[in-house]
């Protein structure tokens, strides 16, 4: 087998979206009856390497050869024609219409030109039958389970392509039995000789049924490899890397003597909420930064969610200054103190329409209510005030803030708060897509509030950061807060072992 | 230094009027040449009469639908029940009349069943999430229901000099309409803009998840808008209802929605939330009268009126369209879509105001795709 050529061989792909590379001289193979598992966290160039395979992205550079002759799929239905079919995480079926009707959208069996209902209702069954699935295929899609619905998209998917069958994130919103059947399904495809790409968060599965994985990390190829045998934690360090930046070895040494003592004001018990973090304890006191780590999928940023009231807990109870505290919105939690930066900068951060003076003005005036309005002058006042102690660049208060680089964005993001003066203050990927110089800066920001008695939590995939910056690490896997390292133990190794180390039972 | 930033307030406001008012005026003077009595204005009995008072006249109902309906836009909704909340109204107002209810007592009432009405859409939009669209498309077609249930299926006429007063009456030689809408939009106008109300409501409409995490009351400001819209849809009620001296449940206020919603979008602000001005769809409310008014001068025979006022319409947001900014580059000036009430600078670059249009639709693309 191994003597053949590669089902699908890319090699050195690039692609740039405004400037910034998002895939940088990637190479990925595929061979024939093979399981190959796509790993990388959050804007590691996962999607944007899939949508250059399935055609809803042009490549940059590179090529791509399918059986041997190179291809440049336009389209979708271009990619499907030459046998790259994809199923996404969110099913792309219509809900509306029957399991046949689903099956044969858009190639519908005619006879004398009408529609031939009794062939596509034995075409269907016949197809379905193959994956062991045995339904009313003239029944609505809607009635049927979500695992069902993905079979129905893998057997539509294969019947066009038939060479390479793409999954992004197909186990997403299944449970384990529905996974089982997924990957039955999966392995009797493999069996008969198709590529298989599957991407999902859940080392497990990969384990479970993957033959093979790459690892991209930062739009870059960090490896490829067979995962029988592989070592879980080496998986993890690719994936997270572990070069460490110099200002790491600064800052380790500080962490044992630097870790404030006495009673935490701000405090989390068996915090928790079903199906997103199972009940934690969380304790942060000033001076102090609590670093979050974990996979992509394992809880992070639902943790800072449940803290600044964007999801309620159902569990536990939260304690400020040993008094109990509803933190049921964003607003009481901001009314207590809090502030929060979010990961996805674009759709949660920025107001894009807004200048830059009035984005960084709009939390303070939120909460000071609609009857006391912020003068257009104060906003600029306080807006010049922090572009030049954040540097924010270019230095114009009434930029809209949709025209300036992710790391700008982010400082002004960053001010918006500080403007608020925080007692704690969430920052969820503070330095995702943003420049290395941008990436130092904040880092820096961060200690100098921590020097100045602010309590922060910092979300980062990347261990270098949280074991240059934070106090604390608290580790999570699968939903659960699993391990807490303190002083000297905050390495990127301690952390890659603890997120390795199986789940406890205590994850619910 | 204060007046400089005085005059540049003014500056920018104009700026951002421009496309509207260019409009206007180049209508206005088309009807003038067409019909060269348009513009003259007399005074007879201490009050001003002409076809050019008339329009400010006309304009009353959907001028003052286009305050409250600008400002849901604003919030990226849309409030389609407001032509049958002034068919409830107008009823409201009728029955009571009739009744023999004083005046003070009957305006109460009706106003408060029109914030009741906005209050029913707030409901269903900032507390169930209902899609706007869907939420008010409820009250429309309830509405005309409601509205005959009332008026017990006829139209309800009544005799009341008083009451007829807000329809047909002069104030200082000022028809009442014309002062009612004029009052209505420098209050609430005044209310958003020197209160932080305007700000907020643009950061919802333009992010309602990011304007949320930084800790804005969405659902406030959304309950806010559906209650302004449903307050002026009440007054626009009474003036048609005090117009006609009685309540037609089927036709008063039909179709006025749309009015008010093409005066929104004449007047820049776009239906995708965000940066608003009031005063720009009260032009635009303008535009839409003086085209009507207009034709009905100009002795065209009545069955070319609608397909001559959406000719004009074409033409108006044609010149307005991002698509057409390079080549009427001069149309568009630099500022249009941005603020009024806030600070902007002198020196933004000309190119930018040009592109802000086009680039939100990048953005919303681009948001649309993260999602699939």
């Amino acid at each position: 087998m191994s003597s053949q050529s590669p089902l699908l061989e890319a090699r050195n792909i690039g692609k740039s979206f405004l400037g910034i590379a998002a895939l940088d001289g990637v190479d990925f193979t595929l061979q024939r009856g093979e399981i190959h598992a796509l790993l990388g966290e959050n804007g590691a160039g996962k999607s944007t390497l899939i949508k250059i395979l399935t055609g809803v992205y042009r490549r940059d550079r590179g090529s791509i050869q399918l059986e041997g002759s190179e291809i440049l799929p336009e389209t979708v239905a271009d990619a499907q024609a030459l046998g790259i079919g994809t199923v996404y995480q969110e099913v792309n079926l219509l809900e509306n219409l029957t399991v046949a009707e689903n099956l044969y959208l858009g190639r519908q069996p005619r006879r004398f030109g009408l529609l031939d209902r009794k062939a596509m209702t034995a075409g269907a069954k016949t197809l379905l039958s193959r994956y062991g699935l045995d339904i009313d295929v003239n029944a609505l899609l809607s009635s049927y389970s979500v695992a069902v619905r993905q079979i129905v998209a893998i057997a539509r998917a294969v019947d066009l392509s038939g060479k390479v069958l793409i999954l992004d994130e197909p186990t997403a919103s299944l449970d384990g039995h529905e996974v089982e059947m997924l990957f039955t399904v999966l392995r009797q495809l493999k069996a008969e000789g198709l590529g298989i790409v599957i991407i999902t968060h859940f080392l497990a599965q990969v384990y479970a049924v993957a033959d093979r994985a790459t690892v991209l990390r930062n739009g870059r190829l960090v490896g490829s490899r067979v995962l029988e045998g592989l070592p879980r934690m080496d998986l993890i360090s690719m994936m997270l890397g572990r070069e460490l930046l110099e200002i790491e070895n600064d800052h380790a040494a500080d962490h044992a003597v630097t870790t404030p003592a006495g009673d935490a004001p701000i405090r989390f018990e068996q915090y928790g909420r079903r199906g997103s973090v199972a009940p934690f304890d969380l304790s942060i006191r000033p001076g102090e930064v609590v670093g979050i780590a974990g996979l992509l999928g394992s809880g992070r940023s639902e943790t800072a969610f449940l803290m600044f009231g964007i999801d309620r807990a159902d569990s536990g109870q939260a304690l400020i200054d040993g008094k109990p505290v509803q933190l049921s919105s964003p607003q009481a939690a901001i009314a207590n103190g809090f502030g929060f930066c979010p990961e996805e900068r674009k759709t949660d951060g920025i107001i894009g329409e807004f200048s830059v003076a009035e984005n960084i003005a709009l939390a303070l005036q939120a909460r000071d209510g609609w009857a006391r309005p912020m003068s257009a002058k104060k906003q600029r006042a306080l807006a010049q005030e922090f572009i030049r102690s954040l540097d924010i660049r270019p230095p114009d208060p009434d930029r809209p803030i949709k025209f300036l680089s992710g790391g700008n964005q982010q400082k002004a993001i960053l001010a918006r708060w500080l403007v608020t003066e925080p007692r704690l203050l969430i920052l969820d990927e503070p330095t995702r897509g943003i420049d290395i110089g941008a990436h130092a800066e904040i880092l820096k920001m961060i200690e100098k509030l921590c020097r100045e008695g602010m309590a922060l939590v910092v979300i980062s995939s990347e261990l270098e950061e949280l074991t240059a910056v934070a106090h604390r690490v608290i580790v999570l896997s699968d939903r659960a807060h699993v391990a807490e390292l303190k002083g000297a133990d905050v390495t990127a190794d301690n952390i890659m072992r603890a997120i390795a180390t199986p789940a406890t039972t205590e994850a619910a | 230094m204060q007046t400089t930033l005085i005059s540049g307030a003014i500056t920018r406001k104009l700026r951002r009027l421009a496309p509207q008012l260019a409009a206007l005026f180049a209508i206005l003077a088309l009807i003038t040449a067409i019909s060269p009595g348009f513009l003259s204005v007399t005074v007879q009995n201490g009050r001003l009469y002409g076809s050019l008072i008339d329009v400010l006249v006309r304009a009353a109902p959907v001028a003052l639908l286009t305050i409250g309906m600008t400002l849901v836009i604003a919030t990226r909704g849309i409030d389609l029940s407001i032509g049958a909340v002034i068919a409830i109204c107008g009823a409201v107002a009728a029955s009571l009349v009739a009744d023999g209810y004083p005046l003070v007592a009957v305006l109460v009432a009706v106003t408060a069943v029109g914030l009741v009405c906005g209050l029913w859409n707030a409901v269903l939009v900032a507390f169930l999430d209902i899609q706007p669209i869907i939420a008010t498309l409820i009250l429309m077609v309830a509405g005309r229901g409601i509205a005959q249930l009332i008026t017990e299926g006829v139209i309800l006429t009544f005799n009341n000099d008083d009451f007829a007063v807000i329809g047909s009456g002069a104030l200082g030689g000022i028809p009442v309409p014309v002062l009612l809408w004029l009052a209505a939009g420098l209050l609430v106008g005044l209310l958003v803009r020197r209160t932080a109300l305007g700000f907020l409501i643009e950061a919802t409409g333009i992010n309602r998840r990011a304007a949320m995490l930084a800790g804005v009351q969405a659902r406030f400001l959304l309950i806010f808008v559906y209650a302004v819209s449903g307050v002026m849809a009440a007054l626009a009620g009474l003036i048609i209802t005090a117009d006609i001296r009685g309540a037609d449940a089927n036709n008063a206020g039909l179709w006025l929605e749309l009015d008010a919603i093409l005066a929104v979008v004449i007047g820049g602000t776009s239906l995708n939330g965000g940066r608003f001005s009031i005063t720009a769809s009260l032009i635009g409310a303008l535009i839409i009268q003086s085209i009507n008014t207009g034709i009905l001068v100009s002795g065209f025979p009545p069955e070319f009126n609608l397909i001559i006022k959406a000719s004009i319409i074409i033409v108006v947001l044609t010149l307005q369209s991002p698509a057409l900014g390079f080549i009427a580059g001069f149309f568009r000036p630099p500022g249009a879509g941005q603020p009024i009430g806030t600070a902007s600078g002198e020196h933004r670059a000309a190119d930018k105001a040009g592109t802000t249009r086009t680039d939100r639709t990048a953005t919303s693309l681009s948001t649309g795709e993260r999602a699939s």
